[in-house]
C-alpha cells in the first residue's frame, strides 16, 4: 500500500493546483520554481511512451532549459495569443520512498484563444517525481503523457 | 491518362505559366482539392509510406494514406513490401484498424473476405452458399477484385508508393542534383525511430508545403534560429531545385562571416536580438556527416521532407484533409550507432522541432494566419519573386525559388 500521509497529501494537492495556476494565470516566470535545479520534464504522448519512444515535444533537464523556454515564449516565439485552464483529478501515489514519492494525475487542459474559440487542447496524465525540501514540494521528474498523438496547431504554453 | 480532369468553375484566372505568384482560390476551393487527389495523390507522384526498418517480419504493416486514400503497407511473403488501398473488395470496410502491427492474414472484419499480403481477394465466406443454396454469382471471378495496389519503391529505407505506373524511378523524379543529400542523411548509418508525433494544422496544405521550401523565412520567423547561429541567411549554402520543379534541398554550414549581424541590422528585422540562453546545453551539436552542414530541408512532391535541423533528423508527411485543413506526421529519427550522450543531444536539441519546437512552432500557426488572412481575397495572387521569378537553383538563400518550382510541377501535374 502506498501511503502518503494526510499534510504531505494535501501539500500536494495544492502544488498540482498552484502549478495549473501559474500558467493558467499567465505567471509563467513562475512555472520553473516548481522544479528542483536538475530535474526532468518532458511532454510526450501515449503512444511514444507505450512503445519506448523517448524523444519528447518538450525536454528539459534543467531548470535553466525551463526557463529558457518561457524567455522564448515571451520573447522569441510567435503564436496567437491564448491561454489555458487546467482542470486536475486526486494524484494517484505510485511509490514512496523516504522524503521522494511518485504519482500520477490526471489532466484536462482547454485553450482559449484570442478569437474565443475553446477547445479541449489536452488531456492526459502526469508523471511526476517529489521531493520534500523544507516544507515545500518540489518536482524532481515530470513527465506530461498525453492521450492523443495529435496536437492542435501548435503547443506553445507548457502543460 | 486520357480522360479528361474537369473544368474547374471561374473565377479561376491564373495566367499561363505564371509561377511567381499564386491566386488563393487555389487554396480555398473543393473542386481544386478534388483534382489533387485525382492528378496528384493519386497521379504520377510518389508519396511517402513509412520507412522499410518499420516493416522487417513478414506480416508487419502500417496504415496509412495518400492524399485522402487509406493504404495499407505490409511485408509480404516472399520479403518484398507490398501497398494497396486499405479498402475491402465488397462493400469497402477499412481492412486494417490500427496504425500498425503484426498480421497473420488479411481478413475483413464485416464478411470475413480475405486478402494475400500482395493485395489480392483470395477467400470469400459461403462463396459456394451452403447446401447447394445462396453463395455468389457462378461467373464471379476473384480475380481482378482487389484493392487497388500502388507501386513501391525504397530509397535508402524510405518506402515510397504511387497509383501510377508511368511516374519515373524516384531518382529520376528527385532529380540527379538532389538525390545524393537522401542518402547524406540515411545512407551511411543505420536509422531508427526515436518519435512519432502529429500535427492537425488550420490551413490548406499547400501552404504548409510552401514552408517548408522557403528558405527566405527561416531566419526572420524563426528568431531562435538566427540568434544561435544555427542559422543565418549570411552563412554559406545554397538552393537546389530539380528540372521540372518537384524536388528540392536548402542547405546551409556554419562559417566565420564577420558582417553576420550587420546584414539583419540595416534591415531592422527581428531576428537581430540579445535573447540569451541560461541553459545553453540544449544547443550543443556535432557535425554528424563531416561536411559542416547543419541545416538540410530536402523535398519531395506532393508532400514529403526529410531535413537536419543540427542533429534533429526527422521525416515529414504531410496528408490534406479538406482544403482547410492537413495533418503533419512527424517521425524523429536518431540512429543504431549513436553513443548514449550523442543520443541526449537529439533529445534536448529536440525541443527546436515539432509542434513545441522554437524554431517549428511558428511553422504550425502561420498556415492558419495565411488561410484567414486570404479569406475573401481569392482573385488576389500572393507574391513570390524573392531572387527572380524562376524556379532555377540559387547560391543565395535569400529566394523563394523552391516555393516557384512546386507551383511548376503543380501546375504541370494538375494540367491548371
Amino acid at each position: 500500500m502506498k501511503k502518503l500521509d494526510i499534510h504531505l497529501r494535501l501539500l500536494l494537492a495544492e502544488t498540482q493546483a498552484n502549478y495549473s495556476r501559474v500558467i493558467d494565470n499567465d505567471q509563467l516566470e513562475n512555472w520553473p520554481e516548481f522544479f528542483e535545479e536538475r530535474c526532468l520534464y518532458r511532454i510526450t504522448t501515449a503512444e511514444n511512451f507505450r512503445e519506448g519512444l523517448s524523444f519528447s515535444l518538450v525536454y528539459a533537464d534543467s531548470k535553466g532549459m525551463l526557463q529558457d523556454r518561457v524567455a522564448a515564449l515571451r520573447d522569441a516565439n510567435i503564436y496567437e495569443q491564448q491561454s489555458y485552464r487546467h482542470v486536475l483529478g486526486t494524484a494517484c501515489i505510485l511509490d514512496v520512498q523516504g522524503d521522494t514519492f511518485r504519482s500520477e494525475t490526471s489532466f484536462m487542459v482547454a485553450r482559449v484563444m484570442r478569437t474565443g474559440d475553446t477547445t479541449l487542447f489536452a488531456t492526459g496524465r502526469y508523471i511526476d517525481a517529489y521531493r520534500l525540501v523544507s516544507d515545500k514540494l518540489l518536482l524532481t521528474e515530470r513527465v506530461v503523457v498525453c492521450d492523443s498523438n495529435t496536437i492542435d496547431t501548435l503547443l506553445a504554453l507548457p502543460l | 491518362m486520357n480522360e479528361t480532369v474537369g473544368v474547374i468553375d471561374p473565377p479561376s484566372h491564373w495566367p499561363s505559366g505564371k509561377i511567381s505568384g499564386v491566386p488563393y482560390w487555389v487554396f480555398q476551393r473543393e473542386d481544386v482539392y478534388a483534382r489533387e487527389q485525382k492528378q496528384l495523390f493519386r497521379g504520377n507522384c510518389w508519396n511517402f509510406l513509412c520507412l522499410d526498418s518499420e516493416i522487417t517480419t513478414i506480416g508487419d504493416y502500417v496504415a496509412t494514406h495518400v492524399g485522402d486514400t487509406p493504404v495499407l503497407v505490409i511485408r509480404g511473403r516472399d520479403g518484398e513490401i507490398y501497398a494497396f488501398e486499405n479498402r475491402c473488395a465488397h462493400r469497402g470496410a477499412l481492412l486494417a484498424l490500427k496504425n500498425r502491427g503484426q498480421m497473420k492474414d488479411i481478413t475483413c472484419v464485416y464478411h470475413g473476405w480475405s486478402y494475400s499480403f500482395e493485395g489480392d481477394l483470395v477467400g470469400i465466406a459461403f462463396k459456394d452458399g451452403i447446401n447447394g443454396k445462396g453463395g455468389m454469382p457462378q461467373d464471379f471471378c476473384m480475380n481482378g477484385h482487389g484493392p487497388k495496389k500502388l507501386r513501391v519503391t525504397t530509397l535508402h529505407g524510405l518506402v515510397f508508393g504511387s497509383f501510377s505506373n508511368d511516374v519515373p524511378d524516384i531518382e529520376e523524379y528527385l532529380g540527379k542534383k538532389v538525390v545524393p543529400y537522401v542518402g547524406r542523411i540515411m545512407g551511411k548509418k543505420t536509422p531508427v525511430i526515436l518519435g512519432r508525433f502529429s500535427q492537425t494544422l488550420p490551413n490548406n496544405w499547400k501552404h504548409y508545403i510552401e514552408n517548408t521550401k522557403d528558405s527566405y523565412h527561416a531566419s526572420i520567423l524563426h528568431l531562435f534560429f538566427n540568434t544561435f547561429e544555427i542559422n543565418r541567411m549570411s552563412q554559406r549554402g545554397e538552393i537546389i531545385v530539380n528540372d521540372w520543379g518537384g524536388a528540392h534541398v536548402s542547405i546551409s554550414g556554419t562559417s566565420g562571416n564577420g558582417d553576420v549581424k550587420a546584414a539583419y541590422k540595416t534591415e531592422q528585422l527581428r531576428a537581430d536580438s540579445n535573447f540569451g540562453l541560461k541553459d545553453p546545453s540544449m544547443l550543443k551539436g556535432m557535425d554528424e556527416f563531416g561536411d559542416g552542414i547543419n541545416i538540410q530541408v530536402l523535398s519531395l512532391f506532393p508532400g514529403f521532407a526529410l531535413s537536419q535541423i543540427q542533429n534533429v533528423i526527422h521525416l515529414r508527411q504531410i496528408l490534406p484533409r479538406g482544403p482547410e485543413s492537413m495533418q503533419l506526421n512527424w517521425t524523429i529519427l536518431g540512429f543504431d550507432e549513436d553513443t548514449p550522450e550523442q543520443r541526449l543531444m537529439r533529445m534536448r536539441q529536440g525541443n527546436m522541432v515539432g509542434a513545441a519546437g522554437f524554431v517549428s512552432m511558428e511553422d504550425g500557426c502561420i498556415g492558419g494566419f495565411v488561410q484567414r488572412g486570404t479569406a475573401g481575397s481569392s482573385d488576389v495572387d500572393s507574391l513570390i519573386e524573392m531572387g527572380g521569378r524562376e524556379a532555377d537553383s540559387s547560391e543565395s538563400r535569400v529566394t523563394e525559388s523552391a516555393i516557384r518550382g512546386f507551383w511548376k510541377a503543380y501546375r504541370r501535374e494538375m494540367a491548371l
